[in-house]
């Protein structure tokens, strides 16, 4: 049965279909839970005794940040079942991930140097999570630069797909390299917070702003992987019942 | 007796749907010539039949098996030749045998060389390949078809740089490979008539 | 059923014997990324001070980037050719496992461009400060970090087979995947020049070459075949 669901969900007029009925209901939790968890990030929680409130832009970093690896994930899953199950629907969903994954880490990149600037006095150090990210932003570019460069759409699915795979596999192992490499050098990470040793008013609105972000990946993955879907099915039958 | 059967092949090349359901059956000891004007998808088809190119619907089946499912082993029964010859030019023309046949199964030099006048460029044999025509390449690549003995034979345009010698000992050499029982599927404008109620005949528009 | 007769351990060696034929007939071609490589480490002294016990601070760096710098080169080497001819071609359809001859290739490609690094890189360190002492550490740790950088490198080649010669994407796809044989070999380096034992980068440099051992096969034949389409 499971079956029959998804190969369903795989065929575009489906996808379509479904994926603009979920939209408004990713979407508006989205943008209520962001106002809830800004409100409580930016004017309930306590200023940090250390960073005064500085520490507050790790309301938009810590999400972004996290997404930036999740959309990774997802995008190299995706492009797995459309290389192994042949569906153009997955291979359209990877591709709608990869801007998005991109622009997440380019938000946790600034968010990180707007935050450094007062903690460190400048906009960049090696810090490893920011050097992880700056590192994670290149596999991303080197993703769609592989797409954008290969004309014809299946080649260029299938080739990325590979590089995806590649990707998410090294995407842990650069990860912790890094970590490595900067706890040799002992350079200061402003970045750590204990996770057990933050208060609730503190924890409760970045739970908030990582569902919301989340959501929000959600909605923005299903509208362009519906614009993606008929752009590559612009030449079928389905298509102008569908816009009718 | 073997089967080549290809069944409502579809495939795109971006928006051009270049194979509309192609469907056809082969025996042992016939030969399919695909025809067509530029840019049907004649290559295309040959590369789609040989495992080269992924088609978006239908099968390409080996002896009624899909050959998706042991492309190696119908890879062992295949021998292809397209439009590059796949020689190496710093290689000369008998290494380039011993070698290109050499993976497949074991050949001694005797048979290179027969196989190398056969195709009358024995005198060839060890100029790197640089330093022969185009129409002597062709020639040796054909000597590689011929000492790789596999029952398919996928040709794509084989008598390109040949003078008319060479179209003539390429009928030659189907009519040889038909009569061992083998089949050919050939992209030839070349007339094929002599080999008579063998030869089939796919045009794609 | 219709298996080729000549077992796979023949056809990979016949494959190498080849590529190493060819090598032969064309000699510049693989000593072209050895020639970069010194070029590279000859600019580190050139821009900074030649003073040895401050190159030697610099050594590690100089020799893993020019490392990472000339296998990028080294890679046009690796499918050019054959992908020009139809070579490549054939070696896929030839029946034989394509992962095991490509693998095959890659390691010729190592032995032509990888192991001249390796043989070159621990005097190369000499002239930049480092101590004799040190040549062994960093003999080991450039073994290593080149296999790794060539099995990564391959796959990166595989994916850009049939694209216009583009070195910057070659280049923008590989190098963050070789970001951690940069940092182990540069640490692994660095200890062996401080004379300390360089063990623990040297084990994860074997580890990443493991993997890329692992993982290669299957993605280069993969990136290859959609690379002949």
């Amino acid at each position: 049965m499971a079956w029959v669901w998804f190969h369903k969900f795989g065929s575009p007029p489906h996808f379509y279909r479904i994926a603009g009925r979920l939209t408004p209901w990713l979407a508006w939790p989205a943008l209520l839970l962001g106002l809830a968890g800004l409100y409580g990030g930016l004017v309930l929680a306590p200023a940090d005794y250390q960073q005064g409130d500085g520490f507050r832009i790790l309301y938009v970093h810590v999400p972004s940040a996290w997404l930036s690896l999740m959309v990774y994930v997802v995008m190299a899953l995706s492009a797995a079942v459309g290389l192994i199950w042949r569906m153009n629907v997955a291979h359209a969903v990877a591709a709608s991930c990869a801007p998005i994954g991109a622009s997440f880490t380019a938000l946790a990149l600034v968010t990180g140097m707007l935050w450094g600037r007062p903690m460190w006095g400048t906009y960049w150090e090696w810090d490893p999570r920011l050097t992880s990210e700056l590192l994670l932003l290149f596999l991303y570019l080197g993703y769609i630069g592989l797409r954008n460069s290969i004309d014809e759409v299946s080649r260029a699915d299938r080739a990325s797909a590979v590089l995806a795979i590649v990707g998410v596999v090294n995407v842990p192992i650069i990860h912790y390299s890094v970590i490595w490499w900067n706890s040799l050098h002992q350079a200061p990470s402003v970045m750590k917070f204990g996770k057990p040793t933050m208060p609730a008013s503190m924890l409760v609105p970045l739970l908030l702003m990582w569902l919301a972000f989340t959501l929000l990946f959600g909605a923005l993955l299903l509208i362009r992987a519906r614009g993606q879907v008929l752009r590559r099915e612009r030449a079928a039958h389905w298509i102008r019942e569908a816009l009718a | 007796m073997s089967e080549l059967s290809a069944h409502n092949l579809h495939l795109w090349r971006g928006d051009t749907h270049v194979l509309r359901g192609v469907s056809f059956a082969l025996q042992g000891g016939q030969c399919l010539q695909v025809t067509g004007a530029n840019g049907t998808g004649k290559t295309t088809l040959l590369r789609a039949l040989s495992g080269l190119a992924q088609l978006e619907e239908g099968q390409v089946r080996w002896d009624g098996a899909p050959i998706a499912r042991d492309l190696g082993s119908y890879h062992g029964a295949l021998a292809y030749l397209g439009h590059d010859n796949g020689l190496k030019g710093d290689l000369s023309a008998h290494e380039n045998l011993r070698f290109g046949v050499g993976l497949r199964r074991s050949v001694s030099a005797s048979a290179i060389d027969a196989a190398l006048a056969q195709l009358g460029v024995a005198a060839q044999r060890d100029l790197p390949l640089r330093q022969l025509s185009a129409g002597q390449r062709r020639r040796v690549a054909l000597a590689r078809l011929v000492l790789l003995a596999a029952p398919l034979w996928i040709l794509d345009e084989p008598t390109a740089n040949l003078d008319s010698a060479g179209h003539t000992l390429i009928e030659s050499l189907l009519h040889s490979h038909l009569d061992a029982q083998g089949m050919a599927v050939v992209a030839t404008h070349q007339p094929l008539e002599r080999l008579g109620e063998r030869l089939r005949g796919l045009q794609l528009s | 059923m219709n298996a080729p007769a000549t077992p796979l351990p023949a056809a990979a060696l016949l494959l190498m014997r080849r590529d190493l034929r060819l090598a032969l007939r064309r000699p510049g071609d693989s000593l072209l990324p050895l020639g970069f490589f010194l070029v590279i480490t000859t600019l580190f002294p050139l821009a900074l001070d030649p003073d040895l016990s401050q190159l030697r601070d610099v050594a590690p760096a100089a020799l893993w980037v020019g490392a990472l710098l000339s296998s990028l080169l080294a890679l046009d080497l690796l499918f050019r050719d054959d992908g020009q001819d139809g070579a490549l071609e054939q070696l896929a359809l030839c029946g034989q496992p394509f992962a095991v001859l490509l693998l095959a290739k890659a390691a010729v490609h190592w032995l032509l461009t990888g192991l001249p690094l390796v043989c070159v890189a621990p005097l190369a360190a000499v002239a930049l400060g480092a101590p004799y002492a040190a040549m062994g550490g960093i003999l080991s740790a450039v073994l290593l970090g080149t296999l790794a950088l060539s099995l990564i490198g391959a796959v990166g080649a595989g994916l850009t087979l049939s694209l216009r010669r583009n070195g910057s994407l070659l280049a923008l796809l590989i190098l963050p995947l070789a970001v951690p044989v940069l940092i182990f070999g540069a640490r692994a380096t660095a200890l062996a020049i401080a004379g300390e034992p360089a063990a623990a980068p040297l084990y994860l440099l074997a580890a990443l070459a493991v993997l890329a051992a692992t993982l290669a096969p299957w993605a280069l034949a993969a990136a290859v075949r959609i690379g002949l389409e």
